[in-house]
């Protein structure tokens, strides 16, 4: 197996996630975008580390982005909840407040 | 008691009782009328008790003694001038006191009856009073300056009370008159005293206190001030503002005017006391005259020109009040014809029974004058004899003591005069023609003064209905009282009045005997009291004793000569005037109509008064009007021409602050608030946007660094 495999997965990865965000109204599918990008370059990590010597540095970065993943998502998802109180919409283009 | 310690209280007094009346007047409190009357007559009946007792104590001292300076308060004190509030009581001062509180006592008593219907009777009291108060600080004052403030003080009070009733115009301009005229008089009189003191300071003996100029003056004797004698220059300065106080030629214009104010401020201000103020100043100051012989000339030539030129005003005068006061002015030249023939004793002698015989007609005439409704034309007058006969027999009385006759007041102060002038004849032959003049006055008075009397008191009434009564004629016409209590016909006035009149007409029967003159005082055994008593007061003993000599030495003759011939004349001239005025008016009229020219022209006061409108009143109005051009072109020009050029250049101020100042700041907000407008437009709050951002921002990163 060859490292140019592991990146063109993490390559798509990370497209269908910028794809995802930039056409997705809805709040909850940005937060999936932004997500499948997150394990894109995770998977990055740990491939560059797996094929250059197996150090322990990416994968410890990679568990460092799942939890980051994590906690970002309780965030944006308490934001989102609140959002949702206020507006009673969650998509992005109904809850813009500035003027002109 | 010591009355010279309480002496203070002399002026005091009537201070305080103007301040009350003052005070009663200003805040116009309703007081009851007695009041005002015990404050204001009594004030001056008080200081003329203590007066009396002065004298009284003056009296038991010897000779020598009874100058006395009594201070109260140091005044001011520099290095070389120093003024005390301080009292010079003497033989000349105590008499002029007395004559001051008391003739002003009588009439302040005949002013409550004269002045009993008129709105501001409190304040005509307090103003008479201040009068009293100023007028005696001027005789008892122990220094020039002192003395100014009272000779001020009675030209302030002098123009109140001839404006007295100043609603109407012509009274109002009576008491500026009197004002500016008087003003021209003590200008001189300060520079006179100014001169004094600064020649003094020269021969190291800087005083204005007169017993000390007294000692001093003989200092100056030969000092020179230019071509002049230093001491004649002082003289004639001070002379000037006698003239002015003392209404001689030729400041003597005002007087009549003055005739304005109410009859009882005629008798006291403008007949008895004030406009003695300028004799007694002469008399004060007589250590000074008797240095200068030009000085002494001038005063008597001046004194008589102005007897005689005043005498012959009151030929032609209508208005009864402005013929006494001609008379004042008349008579007042004999008093300086008197102090220039260095015979200070026997001015001061006229001076005193003038005040009571003037006073004794101008009350009788303010009587008439009340009696016949407040006119004043003699005219329309006649026959009151049967109607007043108080006011006509004390007006008779003083008429007599006036006119010089046997034995009345006015006799022996007169003739004192005329024949002490006739005896300096023999060193100055200028004397001679003096004294001419002094018996031409003295017929003229007898005869304007019978004129007077005839056309009043003699004939038969013209009633008011007569004659259309014309308000422009009489300057009392402002004085429009409720006169209804008089009855149409005159009638005798109250006693107040009445009273005050027999007093003053007993004063001016027998006031004479006090001075009787050397030849009849030797007949009857009496010295001449008056002149023995002012004696120590004046310089001039010299002059004195060798008339005596000369009298006794046989020229008693003359005298009883020169004493028959103004008697005779003088009585001529009173039948010459009652029978032209009673029995053979026509001859007046004929001889008016005849010499219409020379009639109007002393009708008319040999128009004086325009000669000087024309001279000084015009000019000085013309002046006036340059200098308001003067000032109105070039002055107001120049102003104008300032601020129009402070406008302009504020005007460039402001376009400029607001074009670049106010532009830039402006311009810079301006770009502020644009670019804010147009930049904010970049925040649409679409996440979707920001992320294109982003991305376009990655891309082209990349292709910046792969490039």
């Amino acid at each position: 197996m060859q490292l140019e495999y592991y990146l063109i997965i993490g390559l798509i990865l990370f497209l269908l996630g910028l794809y995802t965000c930039l056409t997705r109204v809805n709040a909850i599918g940005m937060l999936m975008g932004i997500e499948l990008m997150l394990n894109a370059a995770g998977l990055n990590f740990v491939a560059f580390s797996h094929f250059n010597g197996n150090h322990i540095d990416g994968h410890i970065m990679a568990i460092f982005i799942i939890v980051l993943a994590a906690a970002e998502a309780v965030v944006a998802l308490a934001v989102l909840l609140a959002i949702y109180k206020r507006f009673k919409v969650i998509d992005t283009d109904k809850v813009v407040t500035l003027k002109e | 008691m010591n009355f010279i310690n309480i002496s203070y209280l002399i002026p005091l007094l009537p201070l305080i009782g103007a301040a009350i009346n003052g005070f009663v007047s200003f805040s116009g409190i309703k007081t009851r009328k007695w009041l005002t009357n015990v404050v204001a007559c009594g004030s001056i009946l008080a200081s003329f008790i203590i007066a009396c007792g002065i004298f009284y104590q003056l009296n038991l001292l010897s000779a020598e003694e009874r100058s006395i300076t009594v201070t109260w308060f140091p005044w001011f004190d520099f290095d070389l001038l120093k003024a005390n509030v301080a009292f010079l009581i003497d033989q000349l001062s105590i008499v002029m006191v007395l004559v001051v509180s008391g003739v002003g006592f009588l009439i302040h008593v005949y002013s409550i009856g004269y002045m009993a219907p008129d709105k501001g009777y409190s304040r005509f009291f307090s103003y008479l009073n201040l009068f009293c108060f100023a007028m005696l600080m001027l005789v008892l004052a122990d220094n020039l300056l002192l003395m100014f403030v009272g000779w001020e003080g009675v030209g302030l009070c002098s123009y109140l009370l001839i404006g007295f009733w100043f609603d109407h115009k012509p009274n109002a301009a009576a008491g500026m008159k009197a004002f500016i005229v008087n003003r021209i008089g003590d200008f001189s009189f300060i520079i006179g005293v100014a001169i004094l003191f600064w020649a003094l300071y020269s021969v190291g003996h800087p005083t204005v206190t007169f017993t000390e100029l007294r000692e001093h003056v003989s200092l100056l004797d030969g000092l020179k001030m230019g071509p002049y004698a230093v001491v004649t220059v002082i003289c004639i300065a001070l002379f000037i503002g006698a003239t002015g106080k003392s209404a001689q030629i030729p400041l003597y214009v005002w007087l009549p005017d003055a005739m304005a104010g109410p009859t009882p401020v005629s008798a006291l201000i403008h007949a008895a006391t004030m406009v003695t103020a300028g004799v007694y100043m002469i008399g004060r100051m007589n250590f000074l005259y008797t240095m200068s012989e030009t000085a002494l000339a001038i005063v008597a030539t001046v004194g008589a020109v102005t007897a005689v030129f005043a005498a012959t005003i009151g030929f032609a005068q209508n208005d009864i009040k402005k013929v006494l006061a001609y008379s004042t002015v008349s008579q007042l030249g004999y008093m300086f014809l008197g102090m220039g023939t260095s015979i200070y004793s026997a001015g001061i002698f006229h001076l005193v029974t003038h005040a009571f015989f003037k006073a004794c007609l101008f009350l009788g005439a303010g009587s008439v004058i009340l009696g016949m409704h407040h006119e004043q034309h003699m005219d329309r007058m006649g026959g009151l004899r049967n109607y007043m006969p108080v006011t006509f027999w004390t007006f008779l009385a003083a008429t007599l003591a006036l006119a010089g006759i046997f034995p009345l007041a006015g006799f022996f102060s007169k003739d004192e005069i005329l024949w002490q002038v006739f005896s300096r004849g023999a060193d100055n032959h200028l004397y001679y023609v003096l004294w001419g003049l002094g018996v031409a006055g003295a017929i003229g008075t007898a005869f304007y003064m019978f004129r007077c009397v005839s056309m009043t008191f003699f004939g038969k009434l013209h009633t008011a209905a007569e004659h259309e009564y014309d308000e422009a004629d009489a300057l009392d016409s402002a004085h429009k009282v409720d006169d209804h209590h008089q009855p149409l016909t005159p009638q005798e006035q109250s006693l107040s009045i009445t009273s005050v009149l027999v007093v003053l007409a007993v004063l001016s029967i027998l006031g004479g005997f006090m001075g009787l003159p050397h030849a009849l005082g030797k007949f009857v055994g009496m010295p001449n009291y008056f002149e023995h008593w002012l004696e120590p007061v004046f310089a001039s003993k010299i002059g004195r004793l060798e008339d005596g000599k000369m009298i006794a030495e046989g020229h008693g003759s003359i005298e009883y000569l020169l004493m028959l011939f103004s008697v005779s004349v003088a009585v001529a001239g009173i039948f010459a005037a009652i029978w032209f005025y009673t029995k053979r008016k026509d001859l007046i009229v004929s001889f008016t109509a005849k010499f219409r020219r020379l009639h109007t022209l002393v009708y008319n006061k040999y128009y004086i008064d325009e000669i000087y409108d024309f001279i000084f009143i015009q000019p000085l109005l013309k002046l006036n009007d340059l200098l308001k051009a003067f000032d109105q072109a070039v002055i107001d020009g120049f102003v104008n021409a300032c601020a129009a050029f402070g406008v302009f250049w504020a005007a460039v101020s402001g376009w400029w602050d607001w074009f670049f100042v106010d532009g830039a700041v402006n311009v810079v907000a301006n770009a502020t608030i644009t670019s804010g407008r147009k930049l904010r437009l970049i925040q649409t709050g679409r996440i979707q946007h920001y992320f294109y951002i982003i991305l376009f921002g990655l891309i082209v990163l990349l292709v910046w660094r792969v490039i």
